[in-house]
């Protein structure tokens, strides 16, 4: 279990921007099949793939095309294509667009083949500003070559793609605050139900999917399921794309195994295993676990044993020199800024878990904080959208693995 | 306003959006680019509405929202160096005190020459170059003291022999 090439298989044999020898390399080859073997199967296949969602809410891919098939809407069906990676230490998608553009693109056209879309929008955070005109050139260069637009490839399917930049907001990466913010609202989440999938974009029937999830699904249809499957692990089939930064002599992006062990992943980066004190795996909001646990396979499940995450393929490393409390404080400090502050436990609770943060970080803190730290992070679970119900996971697990380091920063015990 | 060349972008950019409001974020990104001082004055907030003919309350909502739109004027560089985890691990706050000290302000704030902005930014991506920093639209990462002297020595214009 090592490195991987099913998602980057031609990167770098091409000229990403070039459609031409995007083509030259079998390029809309996926789309191509599915158009011509129709939604249901292409459905089918992408169910028996396996493949779960890649931003970080590992929802099946399959089912969800299935679902935003069968969405009941009288008016337009949207695709948006989540390139708003906000996650702090994750920069896979950013990789994918600049390496992979027209993969992506295919992806998403499938996606919106299957799920009956008439209409895509590709979401890229305003941090990659500097990208959107290559992204825009890409779409464009589609469009001539007939793969966008009326009657794909002849096919009688019809499908619009647009840019939308984000703003510089994190909560934009949730699929309701990403539709308010393309309707020209702030980015907040609605409440749930209906979901996006039946009630989204301008409440007509919503798609939300991850740069990377499109990125398989391209090569999915190209090459085969069971060369996708090939790969990983019994439980855990396929590649995942992972973001390896931190203290690493070679950070950068990553396709890996499923199954390939987290100690090979920090040592895929350069990283040194004597000097590895935690790693935070996922994002943010992703599990801080210790050293001693690195001969955990990289699956859903062998994640879940150690109360963590695959989410959206973060790991950051850490060594000897960095003080848990402190990086824990830096992830508070992130939530607290991104809040978006709709609802009471998510915008009042992060800044009080903010506070005691910078009690502990300046050993200021009393034992009664730690109390209400818990009772706080807890408090999050009642939070509208996935990001303060998931805020509990850093701390939780920087506790139970590092509770010593917590001890130290309290006062009188 | 009204009659402004500065209007007349404007007028263009709403047109390009095909007047409509659900593009008011997008809109909005565009006209604080073309604006120097890289912000959304009130001013020019009510004449957005006004175009689009919507509250200038929905418009202030978007402007106030959103980190990447701006309510106050800002330097010709938006330094916006990374506080997030990785930038963490690698020693950001580090690398933030000696913008600070350079640049004789503290995050947050404008030089006086309206020259620079120093601020802290959450995680934009550049976690294999870490520590990093966004400086308008580019990022430079890797960064030490000795390499942000010299950063800072080019954008002044003072670095030629670079």
């Amino acid at each position: 279990m090592s490195k991987a090439n099913f998602i980057t298989k031609e990167f770098g044999s091409y000229k990403p921007y070039s459609i031409n020898e995007y083509i030259s390399v079998g390029g809309f080859k996926g789309l191509k099949k599915a158009l011509s073997q129709g939604y249901e199967k292409t459905i089918e296949d992408v169910s028996a793939s396996g493949l779960q969602g890649r931003g970080g809410a590992n929802y099946p891919t399959g089912k969800k095309l299935a679902q935003a098939r069968s969405a009941k809407g009288y008016g337009n069906r949207y695709v948006l294509c989540n390139a708003d990676e906000g996650e702090p230490g994750t920069f896979k998608d950013k990789y994918l667009l600049l390496n992979g553009i027209y993969q992506v693109i295919e992806g998403i056209i499938i996606a919106g083949y299957c799920a009956g879309a008439n209409k895509g929008y590709i979401y890229v955070r305003e941090e990659y500003t500097f990208m959107h005109k290559d992204i825009e050139y890409a779409i464009s260069q589609v469009y001539k070559k007939g793969g966008l637009g009326e009657n794909i490839l002849n096919s009688g399917f019809n499908f619009d793609l647009k840019l939308f930049s984000g703003g510089g907001s994190y909560i934009c990466g949730e699929g309701f605050a990403m539709c308010e913010s393309i309707e020209g609202k702030s980015g907040r989440p609605r409440s749930k139900p209906p979901y996006v999938k039946e009630c989204g974009l301008f409440n007509d029937p919503t798609l939300v999917i991850n740069t990377e999830t499109v990125s398989v699904i391209a090569n999915l249809m190209k090459y085969s399921v069971e060369e996708f499957v090939s790969y990983g692990v019994e439980d855990c089939p396929g590649t995942k794309m992972i973001s390896v930064s931190g203290n690493v002599s070679n950070p950068g992006v990553f396709e890996v195994e499923f199954g390939t062990s987290l100690k090979k992943i920090v040592q895929m980066a350069g990283g040194n295993i004597e000097d590895v004190k935690f790693l935070q795996i996922g994002g943010a909001s992703g599990a801080i676990i210790s050293s001693k646990l690195l001969n955990a396979p990289y699956t859903y499940s062998g994640m879940k044993k150690v109360m963590g995450s695959i989410g959206s393929g973060a790991v950051v490393v850490c060594d000897k020199t960095v003080d848990v409390i402190e990086y824990l404080a830096v992830v508070e400090e992130f939530f607290h800024h991104e809040s978006c502050g709709k609802c009471v436990p998510c915008r009042e609770g992060n800044r009080q878990l903010s506070l005691i943060m910078q009690r502990l970080k300046t050993k200021k803190a009393k034992i009664n904080d730690l109390r209400n730290y818990v009772k706080i992070v807890n408090a999050l679970d009642a939070s509208l959208c996935g990001s303060g119900r998931t805020q509990i996971v850093p701390f939780v697990t920087a506790y139970r693995y590092f509770m010593n380091d917590f001890k130290s920063k309290i006062q009188g015990v | 306003m009204e009659n402004s060349q500065y209007a007349e972008s404007i007028n263009n950019i709403i047109e390009f959006y095909d007047n409509e409001p659900s593009n008011l974020l997008q809109i909005l990104l565009k006209v604080q680019d073309k604006t120097p001082a890289k912000f959304i004055s009130k001013e020019v907030g009510n004449y957005i509405a006004q175009k689009l003919n919507i509250p200038s309350s929905k418009v202030s909502e978007v402007i106030s929202y959103f980190d990447a739109i701006n309510t106050s004027p800002k330097g010709r560089y938006i330094i916006g160096v990374c506080n997030s985890t990785a930038c963490f691990a690698n020693g950001y706050e580090k690398i933030g005190k000696v913008f600070e000290n350079e640049l004789g302000i503290k995050m947050g704030q404008t030089t006086e020459d309206g020259m620079f902005t120093l601020k802290y930014t959450p995680c934009f991506g550049a976690c294999d170059i870490a520590p990093a920093v966004r400086i308008n639209n580019s990022v430079v990462g890797n960064l030490t003291p000795a390499k942000v002297s010299k950063l800072l020595k080019n954008l002044k214009g003072g670095g030629s022999n670079e």
